[in-house]
């Protein structure tokens, strides 16, 4: 693993940059250190800084740019008409990234030699079946197009790789002398060493907006190709979800958007209510003794994992309500309304619960806020405490409640795993919540886990259902933010 | 309201008797007193049925039955040339060390003089489909027991341990081609012998996944070195990150739109689905940078971009607290503002922002949802990985999704499997949820 | 208005409305107050002086049971509304708190229009049939309120964009709406500037035609002005009571003399 190498070098070298730098800051003040404008470990510092981040900052560019370079460079080398008519560039480029990770293996198993494997060709020898033998398995024989881009491919990451290791080694060797020339007792180490530092905070800051701008772009252009292969038009105002490998799929949200939103009403008709007249409870009424014991017990709820509740809905809450709602004869109510285990009913009442604890201590904080005079102005008046809540305190926070709600229902919409247990898997419009329906999420893990073709409309729907998954929460999210936000300064 | 209202709106009345309006709203007030306690002791009931859920069907998993046979090692099956070369002894498969099983098993039954009409490879099939495997392991371990009997404990086939721990019943085997009632008859009989008894299930918590014909042999412990293994990657971006993120914003950032786009960003990120943070994983690391599928590290730094947004929010409430006059005494003796907040400010806020990452971790520790995109779910690695490099880069699954994984299954008996898995999971993170409070009470500072 | 009516009732005798008999306070482990007894008369203001943290405001909660509401306070002692134990376990401090009205520190309009802060309190007490009767006990509360003409065109606005003295006298006439017996003030004008205050202050000394009054205040020469009667209260205990000249100007006990002179407080 030359990566790695290289990086312990680098940080082997700061660690004596470190030490050099500080001897040689001290001799220039002749040993005594208040003779120097900094402290002495400043100049330790400073050498080691200049030396590793730049290097490690190219060395990361460096990785995240290569793949790119090489796609592109290698991608130009296959001609149109090799692409055969089933496919893409993609799949062929996915080939020739096998080929090429087999042409790797095989050399470093010893299985052929680097010369075999560079000047190899396939009108003359048998490469699937070479590269089989070390467990590489190849969906079809390889073309001399596909083996040629892998050799090239082979070639250019190659020397990407030394060239990178020789790039960061050289910016390293410059950082560190140059900072080392510069160390002396009036040079104002402690200045420039903070400018760096702050530096680095400023980028650590910014991946906040680097993650962002990933998840829109990742999203945004598998988005685009999906939309190329795939009628808009269909995705937005279709009703059919029905993805099949013919190639004439309907893949329209409306009928998820259903399932999700019928879901994530019923998980809000359970967790508000009881999340509220807990808050209220727990806020208004209990005392110390109780508010100490139920509060931290209904959290507890809050920080149970997702996949807990998933089982539960899958394995208890379902089968109690088929008990209840099916089974015919054998049911408790004696009628044959539901099926199987997953149902909205069952992910919705499952999701209310992992709500329960959300809309609870968020409820209570945004009554909290209201001011104690409030309250006091009503009981003045002979108002009784549920008067005074009802009338006085709930309209109060009820701004900051409505953001609470909507906080909740983004979280509805993108839960996963208790719908992806929980609610089935079968697309459609249907009022009855005993019936299982599908949801956004659901079917984003579905297209994605397997075998995905990332040339197909089946897969990349995928992209499009979770671009419109981000715009939904995200507008939710503001909202609610900018509600609460506007409702904590109306009490500050 | 009502008929008895004045004109004059407040007539002297006595203060000790009650008007007939102050009784119905004292009721009301009862009453939605009462919705209130309805509330949270629906809450809590909830709680507790998800609690005895959990540990009443989990804990089945922590216990498994051995059939005890004692087996005797024919040097004719094992070693035929009989020189005790470890080459010779690796080239005989499990198919060779079945009849040796069967006729263990058939001594036995016959040793204790039980009545059965089972044939030996009947009676063979109350032991797991692993019995070989395991057999032809601790053969190839210690190869100078061959030719004598040794007392081994064999694993249980799941229906076997299923009737044991009262999954499976008589009534319900009519269609079940693993189990028939004759042999829990012989199951009946051996346990009174003393031969098929439970223990304790160390394979469980350590072992690896099996495969779907065999419950009884899978455990969690590599998957939970996937997690582990991913929880180090978090620790070790997602802190350094997440403090630096939050000492620039918190002590240095100018109040400017810049800051302002970072600030909102980063409470919105904190509320984008877990989904879409796997969707962003597949696409650029796996994708784009061509990291291994399935691979800790993958899930590792998918998990770090979804927690950070916790910890910076966390470590910015520390930062906060710490007041400003420790910032000012230390500007005032001279330290630069660098200084002051990195020898000053954060040692203060320190036990805040290990609180804030603890629970993040923990976060990070229970998701599943984003590793199902990155591949991280399905009967991956079987065995545990050796060394850091492997751990990170090899694929394996992660706790909660073995747990997935374990609920998907068509045998039930997989489900004990996957509510044990939970136990285990809760109590890493009731652990470390713990290890939080306690922290935050012993160093919480109130200024 | 009802000039008639409040030069009458000035002339009817003086009752004790409320009478305080050994009345303690314990917040806690706290002694608030100490053996307190006091009787308020009826259709007279009474200020409670004396130095922060003296009990004063505290002693003022008792009197309509707002102490209620805070878990660790505990009275002992008898406090008679008319000869009756608004203590007594089967008094409703609901129904105790419609004949003994509070208005606070800080104006506390509720975040809904101006009508209906009015409103509330006739509202829960059903003491209008009908929308007429409510819209005729508004606009008569907002008049005793001295708002009325400031504020008859906007009565649909939110009752908290009024300015802090407009506030104030709307929460007056909140309190008045019920029709209550007694008004008790806490600090009333504190959070006022000068001009408010003396509009306030003017109100006040209208509304003891109607109502016992009994106004808690850090301003000597506020209860100077207002008051008839004067209670002196320090470190929990009751120091001295009577009419307010006398204390102003003939203190009997040398800690009111400090007080009113300024070296205490």
């Amino acid at each position: 693993m030359p990566l790695l190498w290289l990086v312990l070098i680098l940080l082997a070298l700061s660690v004596a940059g470190f030490f050099l730098g500080r001897q040689r800051a001290l001799a220039s003040a002749g040993g005594n250190s208040k003779d120097l404008h900094s402290l002495p470990s400043y100049y330790g510092h400073n050498v080691a800084l200049t030396g590793l981040v730049p290097a490690l900052g190219v060395l990361a560019i460096w990785l995240l740019a290569q793949p790119l370079f090489i796609e592109s460079r290698v991608s130009s080398l296959i001609p149109e008409e090799a692409i055969p008519e089933s496919s893409t560039l993609g799949l062929v480029m996915s080939d020739v990234r096998r080929v090429a990770e087999g042409l790797d293996l095989a050399v470093s198993e010893g299985v052929m030699t680097p010369e075999q494997a560079r000047n190899m060709r396939s009108e003359f020898s048998d490469v699937r079946g070479r590269l089989g033998e070390i467990g590489v398995a190849l969906g079809s024989d390889v073309r001399p197009e596909v083996l040629n881009a892998a050799q090239s491919y082979r070639n250019l990451s190659n020397t990407g790789t030394t060239a990178m290791i020789f790039v960061v080694a050289l910016i390293a060797a410059v950082g560190f002398a140059y900072s080392y020339s510069k160390t002396h007792k009036d040079f104002r180490a402690r200045n420039v060493v903070e400018q760096g530092i702050m530096a680095l905070l400023i980028l650590a800051a910014s991946l906040a907006i680097l993650t962002t701008i990933g998840i829109v772009l990742s999203m945004f252009f598998e988005t685009i190709n999906f939309f190329s292969l795939h009628s808009w038009t269909d995705f937005f105002f279709g009703g059919t979800w029905a993805p099949n490998f013919r190639g004439d799929s309907e893949l329209s949200i409306l009928p998820l958007l259903w399932g999700t939103l019928y879901i994530s009403v019923i998980a809000l008709l359970v967790a508000v209510p009881i999340g509220l007249f807990a808050a209220i409870y727990l806020s208004e009424y209990a005392n110390n003794a109780v508010r100490s014991f139920a509060k931290p017990l209904l959290e507890i709820l809050a920080g149970i994992p997702t996949i807990v509740y998933g089982l539960f809905a899958l394995l208890t809450v379902g089968p109690a309500l088929v008990r209840f709602f099916g089974q015919g004869e054998n049911g408790i109510l004696g009628v044959e309304w539901m099926s199987g285990a997953t149902s909205v009913l069952t992910a919705g009442v499952v999701m209310g619960i992992m709500l329960i604890p959300f809309v609870s201590s968020l409820s209570d904080d945004i009554i909290n806020a209201v001011p104690q005079a409030m309250r006091d102005g009503s009981l003045g008046l002979g108002a009784t405490k549920s008067e005074t809540i009802r009338q006085v305190v709930m309209p109060a926070a009820l701004p900051g409640i409505v953001g609470a709600v909507l906080l909740a229902a983004s979280r509805a919409i993108g839960e996963t795993m208790i719908v992806v247990m929980g609610a089935g898997a079968i697309a459609k419009f249907s009022a009855n919540p005993l019936e299982s329906m599908t949801t956004i999420t659901t079917r984003i893990v579905s297209q994605l886990t397997g075998d995905t073709d990332f040339a197909s409309p089946e897969t990349l729907v995928a992209f499009a259902l979770g671009l419109t998954l981000f715009v939904l929460t995200l507008g939710l999210n503001v909202l609610a933010l900018a509600i609460v936000r506007k409702y904590r300064e109306q009490y500050d | 309201m009502s008929e008895n209202t004045q004109n004059t709106p407040r007539p002297s009345s006595s203060l000790l008797e009650l008007t007939d309006r102050t009784k119905r709203r004292n009721a009301a007030e009862k009453r939605f007193r009462a919705y209130g306690i309805g509330a949270i002791a629906i809450g809590l009931l909830m709680l507790a049925v998800l609690v005895f859920n959990i540990v009443s069907k989990g804990t089945g998993a922590f216990q498994q039955t051995f059939i005890t046979l004692d087996v005797e090692l024919l040097e004719s099956k094992l070693d035929k040339k009989g020189n005790r070369d470890l080459a010779d002894i690796k080239k005989v498969t499990t198919f060779g060390y079945s009849p040796i099983i069967r006729n263990a098993i058939e001594a036995k039954v016959t040793g204790l003089g039980i009545d059965t009409p089972l044939k030996a490879k009947a009676m063979a099939g109350l032991l797991s489909k692993d019995a070989a495997a395991q057999l032809r392991e601790f053969v190839v371990a210690n190869p100078e027991k061959i030719g004598d009997t040794v007392e081994f404990r064999f694993l249980a086939q799941s229906r076997v341990d299923g009737y044991l721990k009262g999954r499976v019943i008589r009534a319900n085997i009519a269609n079940d081609k693993n189990i028939s009632s004759e042999q829990l008859d012989l199951v009946d009989a051996l346990v009174e012998a003393g031969v098929i008894a439970k223990t304790f299930n160390w394979d469980f918590i350590l072992g690896a996944d099996a495969s779907d014909a065999r419950p009884e042999a899978a455990g969690i412990g590599v998957s939970m070195m996937g997690s582990l293994f991913m929880m180090l990657v978090v620790l070790a971006l997602a802190l350094p990150i997440g403090v630096a993120a939050s000492i620039y914003l918190e002590e240095f950032a100018p109040q400017n739109w810049l800051t302002d786009i970072i600030e909102v960003n980063i409470s919105n990120l904190a509320a984008v689905p877990s989904i879409v943070f796997g969707i962003l994983g597949l696409a650029v690391f796996i994708n784009y940078m061509h990291l291994p599928t399935s691979a800790p590290l993958v899930g590792g730094l998918v998990l770090t971009l979804m927690t950070l947004p916790t910890i910076i929010i966390s470590t910015r409430a520390s930062l906060k607290s710490v007041p400003p006059s420790i910032r000012d005494a230390a500007l005032g003796v001279g330290a630069s503002k660098m200084q002051a907040v990195f020898h000053h400010v954060l040692p203060l806020a320190a036990p805040g922002i290990l609180t804030g990452t603890i629970i993040g971790l923990a976060q990070a520790l229970g998701e599943t949802a984003p590793l199902l995109l990155i591949g991280m779910v399905g009967f991956i690695a079987s065995n545990p990985p050796q060394g850091i490099a492997e751990g990170l880069l090899s694929p394996n699954s992660a706790m909660p999704a073995q747990i997935f994984e374990w609920a998907k299954r068509a045998d039930p008996a997989f489900y004990e499997r996957a509510w044990g898995g939970i136990i285990i999971l809760l109590i890493f993170l009731v652990t470390m949820n713990t290890v939080a409070v306690i922290l935050r009470r012993r160093f919480e500072r109130r200024w | 208005m009802n000039d008639m009516t409040a030069m009458d009732k000035t002339m009817e005798q003086q009752k004790t409305k409320i009478a305080a008999k050994g009345v303690d306070v314990h917040y806690g482990e706290a002694h608030a107050i100490k053996d307190v007894n006091v009787e308020i008369e009826d259709k007279t203001v009474t200020a409670f002086i004396g130095p922060s943290g003296c009990g004063k405001s505290t002693f003022l909660r008792c009197l309509n049971r707002m102490n209620d509401t805070i878990d660790i306070c505990k009275v002992t002692g008898d406090i008679l509304l008319d000869g009756e134990d608004i203590y007594d376990k089967r008094v409703d401090p609901v129904q105790l708190r419609a004949k003994v009205g509070m208005v606070f520190q800080k104006p506390n309009p509720f975040p809904k229009s101006i009508y209906d802060n009015v409103a509330y309190g006739p509202r829960i007490h059903g003491l209008a049939k009908n929308k007429a009767e409510l819209d005729e006990i508004v606009e008569k509360s907002l008049r005793r309120g001295a708002i009325w003409d400031e504020v008859k065109d906007r009565l649909d606005k939110p009752g908290t964009g009024l300015s802090g003295g407009q506030q104030q006298r709307l929460c007056i006439a909140r309190a008045v709406a019920t029709e209550p017996e007694v008004l008790l003030m806490d600090e009333p004008c504190s959070a006022l500037d000068p001009i408010a205050t003396a509009q306030v202050e003017e109100l006040i000394d209208e509304l003891r035609s109607r109502y016992s009054v009994v106004i808690v205040t850090h301003s000597m020469q506020q209860a100077a002005r207002v008051s008839q009667k004067t209670a002196f209260f320090h470190l929990g205990n009751l120091v001295e009571f009577g009419p307010t000249g006398q204390i102003f100007t003939n203190p009997e006990d040398p800690r009111t003399e400090s007080y009113i002179t300024g070296r205490i407080g």
